[in-house]
């Protein structure tokens, strides 16, 4: 069995965490569940709660009062967890970084398992950024 | 024997929202009832006013692009003519319709979006896909014009970035035009329904009186028959050029904000046609090149989708500003929320802190705790689920009724 088709039958569970973003990377990532894209149909689905997650999708810069919070957040996920670092403002802080409410980037507080930049990034390239953590972990695995 | 206090409080959000930036809200509630709401905001701060300062005008734009997704073009147009209200300059006539176009595309898919996600807080998930579906020609419009879905990055002092092509007009125009349609159907659906007249009906009353008192913006301002629009009072861009109007509706409540809403959408199609039609003919440059900024300070509005933005600035004649400073719509209208919420039920606080389009995704990490001992009694599912049962029981009972409504 190929490996596309293995990703697409487990259905991964992505929990959102929203660190002081702009709220476009969030919408794009809503837009997913919608009509147009519905990613419920690879079993990709939206939960509430981080315990139940397989992947974390974080967006936005993190300030310093989100920061304490993602931490938290990221400590309280059932592992193994993938944490998907959602547009520019997730990868490298954007043009946030030099701001006095920003402290480090998302690497510095937990491991980053994929990037998918963009300001905000397609919903097919979320999903292709998916898609691409799921086969190169497997690939890893097999080795 | 003391009274016993038997307020609870319930923390909504603040952080991790399902879409929208985060807020925090703290209802305070007496078994079913809210006695009181307190708001605390400051999650979402990047500094954005202070990095404006380290910019050159041209940078700016870029950045208060990202003050929101949602309004990503409301805030660059605030932004430009404040810019240009600094030199007292004047653009170009087809920068102006492409403008007012953008603008008011926006304002479309902003306002479909909320109608998606005040469907989902209602238990309507239809409701949900639907306004998101017909929110995605609305986004392909964008990608064709600007070339990206959100941020489109079009508004620079002077006037636009990119033109409009001839031969986009006619896929645009047929984009535009084909949302009349879905829009009318919404219009329809929401004044048929009975559980929704029952869900949204008297629900979250903001009076008159409340908006003029509290500064409401926007459609919730509008809603209560507060006729105040800055697209009308003061125009800027197009807006003085093409035929529309003001809605506004007299009750106040939740229902009225959904249909102010829908009305505005296709008041913005009339403008967007209008626009469209114009950019035909008029072909007079979409950039005036300026090049220096004056000393002096200049202040711009935009009546975004929630309300109107507000943004001065300041320069001393060098190419960044000294001072910058915003004022988002959210603001003047959370507080609205003390009015709106209190007094009604906890199974209405969702959708009434929604009715203005807030960040009312916070509400996703809804807790109920007992004020006395901190248990959690209640989370942000049950407060769905009550919501949603809310409008379930509504069904059976207009049960009879329901079965004739088919648009
Ligand atoms: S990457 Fe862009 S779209 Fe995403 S949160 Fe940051 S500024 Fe917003």
């Amino acid at each position: 069995m190929s490996l596309k088709i293995k990703a697409l039958t487990k259905s991964i569970w992505v929990f959102h965490l929203a660190a002081s973003p702009c709220n476009n990377c969030d919408i794009e990532i809503l837009d997913l569940l919608t009509p147009r894209f519905d990613i419920e149909r690879f079993g990709i689905q939206l939960v509430g709660s981080v315990r139940h997650a397989d992947a974390i999708l974080v967006t936005g810069s993190m300030n310093r009062k989100a920061r304490q919070r993602l931490k938290r957040v990221i400590a309280q996920a059932a592992k193994p967890c993938f944490v998907i670092a959602i547009g520019n403002c997730a990868c490298s802080m954007e043009m946030f970084g030099k701001s006095y409410n920003q402290m480090e980037c998302l690497d510095n507080v937990s491991e980053v398992h994929a990037y998918i930049a963009g300001c905000p990034p397609k919903p097919e390239a979320m999903i292709q950024g998916v898609v691409a953590l799921i086969q190169a972990q497997l690939a890893a695995l097999k080795k | 024997m003391t009274p016993v206090n038997r307020t609870q409080i319930i923390p909504i959000g603040p952080y991790h929202p399902l879409q929208e930036e985060p807020e925090f809200f703290k209802l305070h509630v007496d078994g079913e009832k809210v006695v009181k709401l307190e708001i605390e905001i400051g999650y979402n701060h990047r500094g954005i006013e202070k990095l404006a300062e380290g910019l050159t005008y041209d940078q700016v734009p870029f950045l208060v692009e990202r003050v929101c997704g949602i309004c990503s073009t409301s805030h660059p147009f605030a932004c430009v003519n404040a810019i240009e209200d600094v030199g007292g300059f004047d653009i170009p006539d087809r920068a102006k319709y492409i403008r007012t176009f953008i603008g008011e595309l926006e304002r479309i898919h902003s306002h479909l979006l909320w109608l998606g996600l005040a469907g989902h807080f209602l238990g309507y998930n239809t409701v949900w896909m639907w306004a998101w579906k017909y929110r995605e020609p609305v986004l392909d419009c964008f990608e064709l014009i600007t070339g990206n879905r959100n941020h489109y990055a079009m508004f620079k002092p002077g006037g636009v970035r990119r033109d409009i092509e001839d031969e986009d007009i006619p896929t645009a125009m047929r984009i535009v035009a084909g949302l009349e349609r879905p829009l009318l159907m919404f219009a329809k659906i929401a004044m048929a329904d009975p559980v929704l007249q029952a869900r949204l009906k008297n629900v979250g009353i903001l009076t008159y009186q409340d908006c003029v008192e509290l500064g409401a913006l926007g459609p919730t301002s509008r809603a209560s028959g507060v006729p105040w629009d800055v697209r009308k009072d003061h125009p800027y861009a197009a807006y003085d050029m093409v035929e529309w109007d003001v809605v506004t509706t007299e009750n106040g409540d939740v229902f009225d904000k959904v249909i102010v809403r829908v009305l505005e959408m296709l008041e913005s199609v009339k403008i967007c046609k209008q626009c469209l039609e114009k950019l035909r003919e008029v072909k007079d440059g979409i950039d005036a090149n300026y090049k220096e900024i004056p000393p002096g300070e200049g202040i711009g509005h935009h009546e975004a989708p929630r309300g109107e933005v507000f943004h001065y600035v300041r320069s001393d004649g060098s190419n960044r500003p000294v001072r910058y400073k915003i004022r988002a719509p959210s603001f003047m209208n959370v507080p609205t929320n003390n009015r709106a919420v209190v007094g009604y039920t906890v199974s209405d606080a969702t959708i009434t802190l929604a009715a203005i389009d807030p960040c009312y995704c916070c509400t996703e990490r809804t807790i109920v705790v007992d004020a006395d001992n901190g248990k959690q009694l209640m989370g942000w599912k049950e407060l769905l689920r009550l919501s949603q049962e809310k409008t379930r029981k509504l069904m059976e009972r207009y049960k009879s009724r329901m079965d004739r409504v088919w648009i």
